[in-house]
């Protein structure tokens, strides 16, 4: 029973590498001659490369290892250059936003000028790889939905770092550079604005994240039950429905009383993927810029109940600052 | 009769594990089998018991009606109904729930002659509910240690739960399983997306291959994991999610009762460079 279950490629066929599909004028030649490689090959395709590589690709990398690179100076130059502290220390290690007071001017270098320089070639790899998602679509012929949904990833990058910050007038704002450091930026950032628990759009967007994990073990899960009829050529199941297309529907629909397509399955995982940071997104803007804090907000509405009065003489310390829901 | 235009053929008898052929039918499109019985009864129990728990309670606010365990001081015992006793019957009814459906869909995958990943993948799921509030409360001693059935209840337990070890972000079973969430996410948005620019191509173009599906990807990363591979890789990813949640959670506790960034110690101590001051 066992081995009928697909989980590893037992048998696999080696033939002549692909070298990718034909490419019209104005594209440069593909980079790397491929390999096959036998343990890549139990899980995925066995073969690694080509890659194409192209001005956008060059772009992105160079102005993505300037920033990688600047961030590790930095946490290198704080631990003053020793080697061996940078690798003790590293998860705590930290490329730190400016401190508030310099709103949304130029710091100085080590207050934050550095973080400020990272932003500007971090953003601007991001956008080129963006765009070469975009264009090697269109090269070749495809249509643009992975460019689109990154887009949707991208909304969220540019809320932490650059439209929330000049909402809120500071630089301070922004998430820092660091393993630990963007964690305890998450926690304080929550705490601060009154638990994002409370915030329906950080609801809504884990609602996404988690809904994305359900769909995908739903669809990799079904897909994989029935490649023993050839499941796993979606496109063609899409075109031209067969029997594994008719059965991962019915097992849906005898299950749970309804089904997607094929097709449609994958208009599901894009939405559920999109969606996540979409509304994350808009939580995060709102926070701080239109709602102070999410709990007297939650309460407001109706959302969530007020505490019991155990100790009715404490008045919450961030209504007496003058703080509204 | 709900039945797709292809679905006539597929209605056969026989797979079913428990019960022969006495509840080997469909009402509408839904499979019934020994497994929907219990499925409906338990589902059917639980939810009657939520209804009437939320009706002795103080608010009908669909948000704010919630179903607590009982208190500390009960440990493993059965509480009062209205102490705790209704959620300890509830979390039975929601096993006995969620098993029955993952009977029943091993049954349907026998009678469509599929693979058993679905049902499998399910059980991954309700370990990790069964993890929850059956595991941890047992390792602490008290149900009170399981988490309400509520909508902002259960948020504002995991809030509640995640700081009194100070900070749980730090909990590295929570980071990589975060991490896997990140992880399903990105990949089911490339999946999505990749079957979707194949099948509605450029304007005027025929729809693409998957020799385009790898060739895009190889041209973008380098690897293209392949129409297979994909599969394999999501279900992973997601399955993994679950499993180290699960992780996370029932270390905090049973295995760690101190601050998580504490935990963190044992690195910045080990022999090779704990003669230095940090």
């Amino acid at each position: 029973m066992a081995d009928y279950q697909n989980l590893f490629t037992t048998v696999q066929a080696v033939g002549p590498v692909h070298h990718g599909v034909e490419l019209g004028h104005g594209n440069s030649p593909r980079t790397g001659q491929p390999l096959i490689n036998y343990w890549v090959g139990k899980l995925g395709n066995a073969q690694l490369g080509p890659i194409y590589l192209g001005g956008l690709g060059l772009a992105s990398l160079v102005f993505g290892m300037i920033a990688f690179t600047l961030i590790g100076m930095n946490m290198l130059a704080s631990v003053n250059y020793d080697p061996i502290q940078f690798v003790r220390q590293l998860f705590w290690l930290s490329l730190e936003p400016p401190p508030p007071s310099y709103g949304l001017s130029m710091p100085p270098l080590n207050q934050g000028g550095w973080f400020l320089i990272v932003g500007l070639f971090l953003t601007a790899s991001v956008m080129f790889w963006w765009a070469r998602t975009y264009r090697r679509a269109v090269e070749l012929g495809m249509g643009t939905h992975i460019a689109w949904a990154f887009a949707a990833a991208i909304w969220l990058f540019l809320v932490l770092g650059l439209f929330r910050p000049i909402l809120m007038g500071s630089w301070g704002e922004a998430v820092p550079y660091g393993i630990f450091s963007h964690l305890d930026w998450t926690a304080a950032f929550s705490l601060r604005y009154g638990n994002l628990f409370y915030n329906p759009f950080h609801a809504l967007s884990i609602v996404f994240l988690y809904g994305s994990a359900l769909l995908f073990a739903m669809h990799g899960a079904t897909i994989l039950a029935v490649t023993r009829f050839g499941g796993e050529r979606e496109i063609e199941q899409i075109t031209d429905r067969g029997t594994a297309s008719e059965r991962a529907a019915l097992f849906w629909r005898w299950t749970m009383g309804f089904n997607a397509t094929m097709e449609s399955i994958h208009r599901w995982a894009w939405w559920f993927a999109v969606l996540c940071p979409i509304t994350g997104g808009i939580g995060i803007l709102l926070t701080g810029t239109v709602v102070d804090n999410w709990y007297l907000w939650a309460i407001k509405h109706g959302v969530a109940p007020p505490y019991p009065e155990i100790f009715p003489s404490v008045v919450d310390p961030a209504l007496s600052t003058g703080v509204k829901p | 009769m709900a039945m797709l235009s292809f679905e006539k053929k597929y209605r056969v008898r026989g797979g079913t594990l428990l019960g022969g052929d006495l509840f080997d039918f469909w009402v509408g499109p839904f499979y019934v089998g020994f497994f929907g019985v219990t499925t409906l009864f338990f589902s059917f129990l639980g939810t009657a018991l939520i209804l009437w728990g939320a009706s002795q309670g103080p608010t009908w606010n669909l948000w704010q009606i919630s179903i607590a365990p009982p208190d500390l001081s009960y440990g493993l015992r059965f509480a009062p109904l209205m102490e705790g006793g209704l959620w300890q019957l509830i979390t039975v009814c929601a096993l006995g729930a969620f098993g029955s459906w993952m009977m029943r869909e091993v049954e349907i995958c026998r009678k469509l002659g599929m693979g058993f990943h679905v049902p499998v993948a399910f059980g991954v799921a309700i370990s990790a509910y069964f993890t929850l509030v059956v595991v941890r409360p047992v390792l602490m001693g008290a149900w009170g240690h399981g988490f309400p059935y509520g909508i902002y209840s259960h948020l504002d337990w995991v809030s509640n739960v995640g700081y009194q070890y100070l900070h749980f972000h730090y909990n590295p079973a929570h980071m990589i399983a975060v991490s896997f969430f990140f992880a399903s996410v990105f990949a089911l948005s490339l999946h999505g997306g990749l079957i979707l620019s194949s099948t509605n191509p450029q304007p005027g173009q025929v729809v693409k291959t998957p020799e385009h599906e790898d060739t895009f990807f190889r041209d973008i990363i380098g690897y293209s994991i392949g129409t297979l591979g994909i599969h394999r890789l999501g279900l992973f990813l997601a399955l993994a999610a679950v499993l180290f949640s699960a992780l996370c959670i029932v270390l905090s506790g049973p295995f760690w009762s101190r601050g998580w960034p504490e935990w963190w110690s044992w690195w910045l101590n080990m022999p090779i460079w704990s003669q230095w001051p940090v």
